[in-house]
């Protein structure tokens, strides 16, 4: 089954960064190999005036949907602004809303992110907030009108997988937007966790930019989500907690 | 204020644990996953240098870990050589005697015409001291000037008042270095004399008045060949770990200014070798995984080439540290000689080949407001 985002629809479940390569050429393969159909652009490091900004060129694909995002500023106010020059010059109303006014470990702000979400939903933004796995923010901000949230497994670029699993299952049960983990993940062994708990998708970026051979992790992280949703959907029984008592405590209702 | 969190501090003692740090402590400090001020010490002591290789190692995979296999591009822009200070191991010292200038308007446009010919998007506003003739107003009128021209501002000019700070950051200024020079009281007086700059709590505090002003990034350091390199980078340490705890909207930078060749005669009497820079700029990545690592072309080019891949975030190219030498070919006075003479492509091509994209944007007027 297909992911339907606003008004976007994904085969692939697998969404993709597109900062930290050694060149825009081999981000371009890893995109291309790990079949994703969403990339996130930083709004910082393209150049919004030129045409033929080299990041840009390397994501002209039919199959390839651009998600710019905010990631460098502080506050609300910041954000908007940035958001609305973006959708001007890239031509989408789609934003990755990222603020985060700590610089070192690029913790998202709850309180703008909910500011400006309800702002940008207001300018028609399709908008999707990196979030801290909060559940009630993410209850917040769907009310606000976010197309899906994006909560963090664990701290950007940190490689250490879904360290927040108890807090993103809430937000998967009580969640009527698309979940989407991002931040964090580390290993293809991590997303298809994710998958498997019911998260709608993964953003991945560090792990496989990062990779000596980025290609092949990108075709890894795609057969991983593969694998992660196909178990979700076959509704696989996890291992239970307590062992199972031979003769079990009921049994005296169905005697004689 | 820093000054309360330095005095608790001695000098000579911080020297004597540096110095007597064990290859036990070593060992602990490599394999731990977080590493504190002590661990600092160790990385930066004699005990850690034979463990250079394995420093290496650590701080390459933290680095792509956290910047990814990118280096960013700054050039810096020297506006004024006049300075009121008498600093021995600076060209700028007020006794050197030679043609002092000041870019005008169209002197400026004219270097942002040269300096956007490389593809720079980061540029470096440098000065010396000499607020009379390149002060507040001569700083507001500049950033005004060259801002359409640049996604990220930086400054590298005399110290300033935090309601100064704020009113240059409204006009587009991202980011202010200031170096301490050295944190040892006694020898900072030494060098510093009776000038504007001998006033060592004032210069001291001023990353305190950045991270007040709330600039996005502060840029900090203690200069190559004044004290015992050690010693300073550990006070360094501290004051990056005090920054980033207090003013924690501020990211930090670190810079390696190893003292080089300039009008003068100033022979520096602590030096540091190639193999111990590399091991000081490793115990910072491994130290600090977050913190920006700068390198300039006061370095060879085989040694900026080699500290791509072992912890350096952030590079300039190109530069010339005289006012008027990109367009103008200005015979003023140069601040240092440079190293690395190499053309911004050749640094480009050079990042490439080491696998790694050099970045020249990282920021648009559009991040801040």
């Amino acid at each position: 089954m297909s992911l339907i985002i606003a008004d976007k629809t994904f085969n692939s479940r697998l969404f993709l960064g597109t900062g930290k390569f050694s060149s825009n050429k081999i981000m371009e393969e890893a995109v291309l190999a790990s079949g994703t159909e969403l990339v996130t652009v930083a709004l910082k490091r393209v150049d919004l005036k030129k045409e033929n900004d080299d990041l840009l060129k390397h994501l002209k694909h039919p199959s390839i949907n651009i998600l710019p995002n905010t990631s460098g500023v502080r506050t609300a106010e910041e954000a908007v602004f940035a958001a609305q020059l973006a959708r001007e010059a890239l031509e989408t109303n789609w934003l990755k809303l990222e603020i985060h006014p700590d610089p070192k470990y690029l913790m998202p702000d709850p309180f703008e992110t909910l500011k400006a979400a309800e702002k940008l939903v207001k300018l028609g933004f399709v908008v999707l907030p990196y979030i801290h796995a909060d559940p009630v923010l993410a209850k917040s901000l769907e009310d606000a009108g976010v197309a899906a949230v994006m909560p963090l497994g664990s701290p950007i670029g940190s490689n250490k997988g879904l360290k927040a699993k108890d807090f993103i299952s809430i937000i998967i049960e009580q969640s009527n937007v698309p979940v989407v983990v991002d931040a964090g993940i580390g290993a293809p062994s991590h997303a298809a966790e994710a998958l498997e708990m019911g998260a709608d998708a993964v953003l991945v970026n560090t792990s496989v930019a990062v990779a000596s051979d980025p290609v092949s992790a990108a075709k890894a992280y795609k057969m991983a989500v593969i694998a992660g949703r196909l178990a979700f959907e076959a509704g696989l029984t996890r291992e239970s907690d307590t062992a199972e008592p031979s003769s079990p405590l009921t049994k005296f209702l169905s005697e004689e | 204020m820093f000054l309360d969190v330095l005095e608790k501090y001695d000098w000579n003692k911080i020297k004597q644990d540096i110095y007597s740090k064990t290859e036990k402590d070593v060992l602990l400090a490599l394999n731990k996953p977080k590493r504190d001020l002590e661990d600092f010490k160790t990385l930066v002591s004699p005990a850690a240098f034979p463990y250079l290789e394995q420093m290496a190692k650590l701080s390459n995979k933290l680095t792509q870990k956290r910047f990814g296999k990118i280096i960013q591009l700054f050039i810096p822009l020297y506006l004024s050589n006049y300075c009121v200070n008498e600093c021995v191991y600076c060209g700028f010292n007020c006794h050197n005697d030679i043609e002092r200038i000041i870019l005008d308007e169209e002197q400026i446009l004219n270097e942002v015409e040269a300096i956007k010919s490389y593809g720079f998007e980061h540029i470096l506003l440098v000065t010396g001291e000499a607020p009379s003739i390149a002060g507040m107003e001569y700083f507001e009128r500049v950033i005004k000037l060259i801002k359409p021209y640049f996604a990220l501002i930086s400054m590298e000019v005399q110290p300033l008042e935090a309601s100064e700070y704020i009113k240059l950051k409204k006009l587009g200024l991202n980011t202010v270095y200031i170096y301490q020079e050295t944190y040892n009281k006694e020898s900072y007086k030494k060098f510093h004399g009776k000038t504007k700059k001998s006033d060592f709590a004032y210069r001291l505090h001023t990353p305190d008045r950045l991270g007040k002003a709330e600039m996005h990034r502060i840029g900090i350091a203690s200069l190559l060949g004044l004290e015992d390199w050690r010693t300073d980078a550990f006070f360094t340490a501290l004051h990056l770990k005090y920054l980033e705890k207090k003013y924690w909207k501020s990211k930090c930078s670190i810079s390696f200014p190893r003292l080089r060749p300039h009008k003068g005669s100033f022979k520096p009497e602590f030096s540091i070798s190639d193999a111990e820079l590399v091991q000081l700029i490793t115990a910072y990545r491994i130290f600090d995984e977050e913190v920006e690592l700068s390198i300039s072309v006061r370095e060879s080019r085989k040694f900026r080439d080699n500290v791509v891949k072992l912890g350096i975030t952030s590079m300039s190219a190109g530069s010339k540290t005289k006012p008027g030498a990109y367009a103008l070919n200005y015979n003023a006075l140069e601040q240092f000689e440079v190293f690395d003479d190499r053309t911004p492509s050749e640094v480009v091509d050079m990042i490439k080949s080491k696998g790694y994209e050099p970045v020249w944007k990282d920021w648009g007027y559009y991040m801040q407001l």
